[in-house]
């Protein structure tokens, strides 16, 4: 449990990038959806 | 409703005899599927005794959804299931008798012969006859579930390109709890413990299917035609 | 009818719609921000290390929320769906199927963090606990309803069949979970479980409860934007 680390911050990335990841899909939608 | 039932139900069974190939092919995977396994896990008679249960269950449910995408397809394709709907009446529940048939012929065609055979692969897994008669009884309340909640698949993805793996998809995340209900009995009276629980839940899952289901089917049918 | 009440049905059209989402967005967004900043502070400062399980446990304040949000957005959408395909509404339909991608998505991260944290606590990546097989059970629930409403062209019958769906998932879900906590305490061999473990303190409560309403701020924020994508594609 020492290496601990990994996984907490990994959790935490992990949430981060895949907000961020559906935001930009979600601009990239919206881009398109008004042209 | 007992009229259209009959109807339907004699005929899909003449339509399955004469294409006794297309009917005998959901055993042909049932055993392919099982067979797999030994070959996949090693021959060990005391692993395979413990995943046999598991193994044929699964084989089960996947030959049944396999089976059952045709089950309106081809009355779609040859104009037939449009009729059949018209004739039924305007409204979602006169469409019962034929959603009700429609399983029903499924499970004679492809659920029975499963729940007759599937004692052959008790034995090939070293099974204790206790566990293969648990087995055979899980099977019988388990494929007519299958065939109701195939059959709402079925009506859900008619017409669409996307076919067997989509219905997969779907339908075998509803059919969980029987998976779970009819395994662990078999594998409760395996190890020698009562089994009356899983009975009890999986007869109760049944009942619920049954009654939750051909509306269900019904409507999809409504919005796969309209 | 009271005219309060009609003002509000005025927003049923997509198009009067439109313009309410895009003035509420900004807030969400601002909202999320706000309410992250603080459950994020509380969840990695604030709150007492754990005495049996360290500092590992603070994934609890991304894995559970998530796993709530995942269990709320789905019976949102099939909410929505269900009034959509009832009173032929589309813009509920719509809402319902811009739902679907974020539900999908907690889902997924409460698997994700769930492994994390299952690796530190218990040894192994994965527990077939009752918990994160249910989970595992949503995420193919979602995938169905995603997989469906895209195979279908005609946009209405894609909204139907996916409430129908999504109704029956909704109706399945107690049952489904109720199976799977029978089958997780029948094999003992699998009684580890992630989520104990860790005894909640109020401050740790309190952090979870921020970061589930920042959750919560962030899919309406999201789902607005995809509605409004949603409403260009079908209406123009």
């Amino acid at each position: 449990m020492s290496d601990y680390g990994f996984y907490l911050w990994g959790s935490y990335a992990v949430t981060f990038v895949l907000l961020f990841v559906e935001i930009i899909f979600l601009m990239k939608r919206k881009r398109e959806a008004k042209a | 409703m007992s009229g259209p039932f009959a109807a339907i139900l004699a005929r899909d069974l003449r339509l399955a005899a004469r294409r006794r190939a297309d009917a005998l092919l959901p055993i042909a995977f049932f055993t392919v599927a099982i067979s797999l396994f030994p070959l996949g896990v090693g021959p060990e008679p005391q692993t395979l005794r413990q995943i046999a249960p598991g193994v044929v269950w699964v084989a089960a449910l996947l030959a049944a959804m396999l089976s059952v995408t045709q089950l309106y397809a081809g009355d779609l394709a040859d104009g037939s299931l449009e009729q059949m709907l018209v004739a039924s009446g305007p409204g979602t529940l006169d469409k019962l008798g034929l959603v009700l048939a429609k399983a029903a012929a499924h499970w004679l065609v492809t659920g029975l012969p499963l729940v007759i055979v599937a004692p052959l692969f008790g034995l090939m897994f070293d099974m204790r006859g206790e566990a293969i008669a648990s087995l055979a009884l899980t099977l019988a309340l388990g494929t007519p579930v299958l065939s109701l909640l195939g059959g709402l698949g079925a009506a859900l993805t008619l017409g669409l390109r996307s076919g067997a793996a989509l219905l997969i998809l779907l339908i075998v995340p509803l059919c969980i709890p029987a998976l779970i209900f009819g395994a662990g009995a078999v594998a409760a009276i395996d190890a020698g413990q009562s089994a009356r629980g899983h009975y009890s839940l999986l007869g109760a899952f049944l009942i619920f299917t049954a009654l939750v289901a051909p509306p269900a089917t019904a409507a999809a049918l409504r919005i796969a035609t309209e | 009818m009271s005219s309060s009440s009609f003002r509000l049905f005025q927003f049923a059209a997509p198009a009067r719609f439109y313009g309410l989402a895009g003035a509420l967005i900004p807030w969400c967004w601002a909202a999320f921000a706000v309410l992250a900043a603080i459950g994020l502070w509380m969840g990695l400062f604030v709150a007492p290390t754990d005495a049996t399980q360290g500092d590992a446990y603070r994934i609890i304040f991304i894995h559970v929320p998530a796993a709530w949000m995942s269990m709320l957005l789905y019976l949102v959408m099939a909410f929505w769906a269900a009034i959509g395909w009832a009173f032929n509404a589309r813009l509920a339909s719509m809402t319902a199927r811009a739902i679907a991608p974020t539900g999908a998505m907690f889902t997924f991260l409460a698997l994700w963090t769930g492994a994390l944290w299952g690796r530190p606590t218990w040894g192994t990546w994965w527990v077939w606990d009752a918990r994160l097989t249910s989970e595992l059970i949503l995420l193919f629930l979602y995938a169905g309803f995603l997989s469906l409403v895209s195979a279908i062209d005609d946009p209405r019958r894609a909204d139907r069949a996916g409430a129908l769906l999504a109704i029956v998932g909704a109706v399945n879900i107690p049952i489904i979970h109720y199976s799977v906590v029978w089958w997780n305490t029948l094999h003992q061999g699998a009684s580890v479980s992630v989520t104990k473990g860790a005894s909640m303190q109020s401050q740790m409560l309190a952090a979870m409860l921020l970061m589930a309403l920042a959750f919560w701020m962030y899919s309406i924020a999201v789902t607005l934007v995809r509605v409004r994508c949603i409403i260009r594609e079908r209406e123009g």
